[in-house]
């Protein structure tokens, strides 16, 4: 059989294989579909710019040891507290470390806090949200009456009460985190479902003998995870804030490690004589949260048209 | 009695909505049987029950009372996967039907891969082939498809793992009328080929004596009277309620639909 399932784009024909009017193979027609509504967010400026930033954090953080100009840990009492200037591009902290290498060094601890933390919640407010919605039953009641439970907490306090059960620290941080952040996707996810679950295809695959979970694999997860993404994206910025006031706390991070929060809070001390301290830890994390806002709101307006 | 004449047979079938004060009986003891090879047409205004009865047949409403025999064996309220593979239903509404963020490929391969059927790509151009559109079809999106289009792609996804018995929700009624009269044609081209059993649901009159021998008369939940399809264009029926529901719809489209079509 002659089959061109695995039409592979040649060199410089890639944009032809992406405008081709009849894929013709499933990876093309994917492509396509994720082409044509990654087209979409060219006009969408703010956006452009959170995505920008996010990638521009991104590529911070993976080649900070080349963009850092002082070690991190080294202090050096003699230019304690030191304005921003040309070999300290945004000061030294009270201890003389410089803060530019520390902000750029930080930047890994919070993308590594934000993304490990939407790694864990989204997956699993996506289970349990479509396995409560398309089972329904007693397994809804206990599932969701477990999410009411979370919510019902203040997301910061919960994630208070879980590190100081299980200490501070980074790791321990993401999976406070974590718990306090999937309950509201479960929550997404299952609002979903129960729109999904009557509809004629869902009953199509029931006829064609797909047990629950297969439906709820095949049919209900590729259905909900748009929105999820959408909500994911959006709650990065309260992850990254919830991250921060651990470190600010004491629980998050500990010092000398340069996560944001810890910075900002030894910063608070010399706020009043010393403003870069706290000002740069505080607008790198406005910045990133603001990034993950504006692109979430561009990736919904893409992703989910009804709310668009 | 039973006969091993009758592919489907229903007694005393009744479904009931609703708590137990505030109860709607939508089916009311429907009894009637199909043969093999039969086309069977079940009309009748909206609201009277004919979808339900669908549905209660098929397995998608398993709150029914009463019986239904399958090739004279009475089936379970919880279906199994045998029995899906040998009756399909086609819906209503080719828009929702079909998955979103599924291409036609994987439309169709995942009933194959359930029923644990081989030959994959073969089946798929073979079925497409046969309802009418080409294998270039297997990578598109239903977005990318038109409504008729999408039916066909329905229909395949009935037809690939060769049921006996097709259930037909309304095929036609979210169509244009020109499609409509492409996916009738098919319908019975396909019955034609591979010796399949309908039953049609339609309040349709020029659908139903297109495709159907038999068709029942529903009223009220109640199949009130059986006619033939030749009845049905005579207006040879014997309760007043069929005849004027055959009056009100008989002569605005039938002749005119049956005319378009009898070419095929």
């Amino acid at each position: 059989m002659s089959d061109p399932l695995t039409a592979a784009p040649q060199a410089g024909a890639l944009a032809t294989w992406l405008a081709a009017p009849v894929p013709a193979s499933r990876a093309q027609a994917q492509a396509q579909q994720f082409w044509r509504a990654a087209w979409r967010l060219r006009y969408n400026i703010s956006a452009l710019f959170g995505l920008g930033i996010i990638l521009l954090l991104l590529l911070v953080a993976f080649f900070a040891p080349l963009i850092a100009t002082h070690d991190i840990y080294a202090q050096d009492l003699a230019s304690r507290l030191q304005r921003p200037s040309f070999s300290h591009y945004f000061g030294t902290d009270e201890l003389g470390r410089d803060i530019f290498s520390r902000v750029i060094f930080g930047s890994r601890i919070t993308l590594y806090i934000a993304l490990l933390t939407a790694a864990i919640a989204a997956p699993l407010g996506l289970v349990v949200g479509t396995a409560a919605g398309y089972l329904g039953g007693w397994i809804d009641i206990v599932l969701m009456r477990i999410v009411d439970v979370f919510l019902a907490f203040p997301s910061l306090i919960l994630a208070l009460a879980f590190v100081a059960a299980l200490g501070p620290g980074i790791e321990n941080s993401v999976i406070a985190i974590s718990l306090a952040s999937w309950p509201p996707i479960a929550r997404l996810a299952r609002a979903e479902t129960l729109t999904i679950r009557t509809s004629d295809y869902v009953a199509a695959a029931r006829l064609q003998g797909a047990s629950s979970w297969q439906i709820i694999w095949s049919d209900i997860v590729p259905m909900c995870i748009p929105s999820v993404i959408v909500r994911i994206t959006l709650n990065m910025a309260a992850i990254i804030l919830t991250a921060a006031g651990l470190g600010f706390l004491g629980l998050g991070a500990q010092p000398p490690s340069p996560e944001w929060g810890a910075m900002l809070s030894t910063g608070r001390e010399f706020m009043l004589t010393n403003w870069w301290i706290a000002a740069v830890p505080g607008c790198s994390i406005l910045v990133a949260s603001l990034a993950f806002n504006l692109f979430g709101d561009g990736l919904r307006d893409i992703l989910d048209p009804r709310h668009g | 009695m039973v006969t091993t004449d009758n592919i489907i047979e229903t007694r005393g079938l009744s479904v009931t909505f609703g708590e137990s004060t505030d109860t709607n009986r939508v089916v009311d003891d429907v009894s009637f049987h199909i043969r093999h090879g039969e086309a069977y047409g079940l009309i009748g205004e909206s609201g009277c029950g004919k979808s339900t009865i669908l549905r209660a047949i098929v397995g998608l409403n398993p709150d029914y009372d009463g019986e239904i025999f399958f090739q004279s064996q009475t089936v379970p309220h919880r279906r199994d996967k045998s029995f899906f593979r040998r009756m399909q239903m086609v819906f209503q509404d080719p828009y929702a039907s079909l998955h979103p963020r599924k291409i036609v490929h994987q439309v169709l391969a995942e009933p194959l891969r359930i029923h644990g059927l081989d030959r994959h790509e073969e089946r798929i151009s073979d079925v497409l082939e046969a309802v009418g559109l080409g294998r270039d079809f297997r990578f598109r999106y239903p977005h990318e498809l038109s409504g008729g289009q999408r039916q066909r792609v329905a229909i395949a996804r009935a037809l690939i793992i060769e049921p006996q018995v097709l259930l037909l929700d309304e095929p036609t009624s979210a169509l244009d009328v020109s499609v409509q009269a492409e996916i009738l044609n098919l319908l019975k081209k396909l019955r034609r080929e591979r010796g399949l059993t309908y039953l049609l649901v339609t309040h349709d009159l020029a659908v139903v004596a297109h495709i159907c021998e038999r068709i029942g008369m529903m009223h009220c939940g109640k199949i009130i009277e059986e006619l033939s399809a030749d009845e049905v264009r005579g207006m040879r029926a014997v309760k007043d309620y069929t005849r004027d529901f055959l009056a009100a719809s008989v002569g605005s489209r039938a002749g005119r639909i049956d005319q378009e079509m009898l070419p095929s």
